[in-house]
């Protein structure tokens, strides 16, 4: 049981929990400044900035992919602007026209080229392959100090381990800049902080991280991991040290339980194939948020305006 | 860089502006757009230390926008903005600005001590400690505004009123010389209103420059030295008892208020 599960389960579980925990961290500040759709956005246009890199390279290779997406990212930057000036259309719109017209762009390009020789299509854009990121040179828990077996870790696996790590220690050193900019961004203004900054931050940051879990487990868990663990948190608590921490709870548990039921829960079931671990970690995330909406202590807006 | 194909009617009170030694903030030249339309134009303006000024203006005349340009909040496509003599930027921790308490998300999860330290983020820094002794110093200006009881509170169970003074408490946790409010009455009950006014007040006597975007003509008299009026331009600028009457408040809402509005007000300065 112990070898099985660290060749198999291990890796995989760890990478969507890295992957869900790098997207809620910065989920929380988006979705406080009304921004959520960003990591949306930005998961949907990754896709056709990967073909693209693919098609120009020809190889299936981290930076090129990582370029390649960044460059889709700033191209939908551009053509939001571009639409919500020219069209006079709301930002809401363009960027929803934007990201879907681009996605849509993505897979038809991914259709069009011959990429039957490689791992890119589009169920993989969408579930990503979280199953196939197995350690084969583990043999048991051993394996973790076993320099031999630990070369041949998934590459997915200390490239996300990287950007997981990043995001907390970013989080952490500017945590009263984005506190206080996205409670009061004219005070923070007025304070002498650079708000700008502080806001492009943020959305690279929460970039950076769509792209790294894109990478190793799809789009559908950068979209879920954005937006549940951290809606979900906000109706446990009303402190925001408290909602991060609860955000990231929710990310690992979703992460860990929606990978075993995937695997183990259509056989309890009494079914013969496992689900997809991605779809099952974003259904398992949303599950929590639905739950937290019913029975989370703050689920009520406490707004309501009463005068003394 | 002044549009000259802008056209404003001039009003009276062009005069050039006097030069206040004292002055705690000074604009000059002070313009700001939106787009093609300026909304402040070629403002200049002194306010002194020691005293309360109060900013009036019809809707749209450029009231809050003056104090958020001056801030550099939002930016200012000409003009000069000094604080006590010298460029803003070494100057801001001099500074407190209480913004309008409807520019934030009440809901945002926070509570009423976390909000009032935030007025000592500038000090303590990214990674500075929160000492004890700065938390005492917040509650001890949570319990000026008359809140302290309710420090432990979301700031969303707050009424509009409360929620007023704990950003009136966030400012004086800024321990500032200059204090730049936008509209501090707005919406409050009279029960705030005289404590937000008997902490400026006191502030004042302490030679703190106080200034406050301010919209009922009928306290000017009672809590403010001198007026500021602005539309689009600077209309009048002086002590409350000579610069606020009938012919300035005419130039500043033009035919937007009715004279026997007018009358009344000066009738308050008869009695």
């Amino acid at each position: 049981m112990g070898s099985e599960f660290v060749m198999f389960s291990l890796t995989p579980m760890l990478i969507g929990v890295l992957a869900s925990v790098a997207c809620a961290l910065p989920g929380n500040f988006l979705i406080l400044r009304r921004q959520a759709l960003i990591g949306d956005a930005i998961s949907h246009v990754v896709l056709p900035g990967i073909v693209v890199a693919f098609l120009l390279t020809g190889v299936v290779a981290a930076i090129p992919m990582l370029l390649g997406a960044a460059g889709a990212a700033v191209v939908a930057v551009v053509l939001i602007e571009a639409i919500k000036r020219l069209g006079r259309i709301e930002p809401g719109a363009a960027m929803g026209v934007t990201f879907t017209t681009l996605f849509a762009g993505g897979v038809l390009l991914l259709e069009q080229s011959d990429t039957s020789s490689v791992h890119l299509d589009v169920e993989h854009a969408l579930m990503g392959n979280l199953e196939s990121l197995v350690w084969l040179r583990a043999t048991d828990w051993s394996s973790l100090i076993d320099p031999w077996a630990l070369a041949g870790v998934p590459e997915e696996l200390p490239r996300i381990a990287v950007v997981c790590a990043g995001v907390i220690l970013l989080t952490l050193v500017f945590w009263r800049w984005l506190k206080i900019s996205t409670f009061d961004e004219g005070f923070a203004q007025a304070l002498g902080l650079p708000v700008g900054a502080i806001g492009m931050g943020l959305v690279i940051t929460a970039a950076v991280a769509a792209v790294a879990a894109f990478d190793a487990v799809g789009s559908i868990i950068v979209i879920a991991m954005f937006i549940c663990p951290p809606a979900a948190a906000r109706m446990m608590t009303n402190g925001l040290e408290r909602q991060v921490w609860w955000s990231v709870l929710f990310a690992v548990i979703s992460a860990v339980l929606g990978y075993v039921l995937a695997g183990y829960g259509p056989l309890w079931l009494g079914g013969e194939n496992a689900v997809s671990a991605a779809g099952m970690i974003a259904t398992v995330s949303g599950i929590i948020l639905a739950l937290a909406c019913a029975f989370g202590p703050h689920r009520a807006r406490v707004g309501a305006r009463a005068e003394v | 860089m002044t549009d000259p194909s802008v056209t404003l009617a001039a009003s009276g009170g062009q005069a050039a502006a006097q030069v206040r030694p004292d002055a705690a903030l000074s604009l000059r030249g002070l313009t700001v757009s939106y787009g093609e339309k300026p909304a402040v134009f070629s403002v200049d303006a002194a306010f002194p230390a020691g005293e309360m000024t109060a900013i009036i203006g019809p809707n749209g005349a450029g009231k809050s926008t003056l104090l958020k340009a001056a801030l550099g909040v939002i930016p200012r496509l000409s003009g000069e903005v000094s604080v006590f003599g010298q460029p803003i930027e070494t100057v801001r921790g001099r500074i407190a600005y209480v913004p309008q308490r409807a520019s934030v998300d009440w809901d945002f999860p926070t509570t009423v001590i976390d909000v009032v330290m935030m007025g000592l983020y500038r000090q303590v820094g990214l990674l500075g400690r929160l000492t004890g002794a700065l938390k005492a110093r917040a509650l001890s200006c949570l319990d000026r505004v008359g809140m302290a009881s309710f420090a432990d509170r979301q700031i969303g169970q707050l009424s509009g009123g409360q929620q007023q003074r704990v950003f009136l408490a966030r400012a004086l946790a800024q321990d500032a010389d200059l204090y730049l409010l936008d509209e501090p009455f707005a919406g409050v009950d009279a029960a705030t209103e005289r404590a937000i006014i008997d902490v400026l007040k006191s502030l004042k006597s302490e030679g703190k420059a106080v200034v406050c975007v301010h919209h009922d003509l009928a306290t000017v008299r009672d809590y403010f030295d001198n007026v500021f009026m602005i539309n689009v331009r600077r209309i009048a600028e002086g002590p409350v008892a000579t610069t606020f009457n009938g012919e300035t408040l005419n130039a500043t809402y033009g035919g937007r208020l009715a004279a026997t509005h007018i009358d009344q007000l000066n009738l308050v300065e008869g009695a």
